[in-house]
């Protein structure tokens, strides 16, 4: 007799909805708990670094270092959106007693946190003359994506 | 001589210049950001020394001055871009 009143109790589904409201406050907190996991997870920034290496060295050494720091990258679970070889340019002014050097352009996705390990190297690295690390903001992100798709359609002709 | 009173001679005609009024080139064309590595772009903004030119001249509303000279300076950093120089232009 009691067990069928418990079932009948709580199969009414006007208690069931006031039972569910009481304890709404608890669900919506664990909810948020979950978002705000996910937020973290998705505080990927883009961000995009431009650095320049000593004319001294030969193609094949130039893209190892290049292969060099896309590694450091990957290894700090950043991803790599795009590659950019400017090859061996003119510098405006003489940097290290040195007029020329290769520019190399990578953007990728990573935390911040990534950012300043990727600079600790290229400032360790002898052959890396100079670095800039940018934070693409939302307008800066679309200018990159449009100069991506020219760059592959150049590729492309 | 008494006919000629009334009208004023110049000797050189005068020039009424209507003052073309200044605009904003990123308003008014949409550019939303300014890139640092297109040096060729930002040296529309540098006078013959590579010094920044002011808004007074350029017209560039603040905003976009302020995009403008942190472009310059970030290509400056990269040498895309002289710190000091003569006849860039």
């Amino acid at each position: 007799m009691q067990v069928w009143w418990y079932f009948t109790f709580f199969s009414n589904p006007i208690v069931y909805q006031i039972i569910i409201s009481i304890f709404a406050p608890a669900f919506k907190a664990k909810n948020n708990i979950i978002n705000f996991k996910k937020l973290v997870n998705s505080m990927l920034n883009h961000y995009e670094t431009v650095f320049i290496l000593t004319p001294v060295l030969s193609d094949a050494q130039m893209k190892e270092a290049v292969e060099k720091f896309k590694a450091v990258l990957t290894e700090n679970g950043a991803t790599i959106t795009n590659e950019e070889n400017w090859g061996l340019r003119k510098l405006a002014y003489p940097i290290q007693k040195k007029s020329t050097g290769f520019y190399s352009l990578l953007q990728f996705d990573a935390e911040p946190t990534v950012v300043a390990a990727l600079e600790t190297i290229y400032r360790r690295d002898e052959r890396v003359l100079r670095f800039l690390t940018f934070r693409l903001d939302k307008y800066a992100y679309e200018y990159a994506e449009k100069r991506k798709g020219l760059k592959s359609k150049e590729k492309e002709n | 001589m008494a006919a000629n009173q009334g009208d004023i001679r110049y000797l050189t005609p005068p020039t009424v210049d209507l003052k073309r009024k200044k605009y904003c080139r990123f308003k008014k064309s949409g550019i939303k950001y300014i890139d640092y590595k297109d040096p060729e772009f930002l040296k529309k903004f540098l006078n013959e020394q590579g010094k920044i030119l002011p808004r007074r001249l350029t017209g560039t509303s603040l905003k976009f001055q302020r995009q403008v000279a942190q472009a310059v300076k970030r290509a400056r950093h990269l040498a895309l871009l002289p710190y000091v120089t003569d006849m860039l232009k």
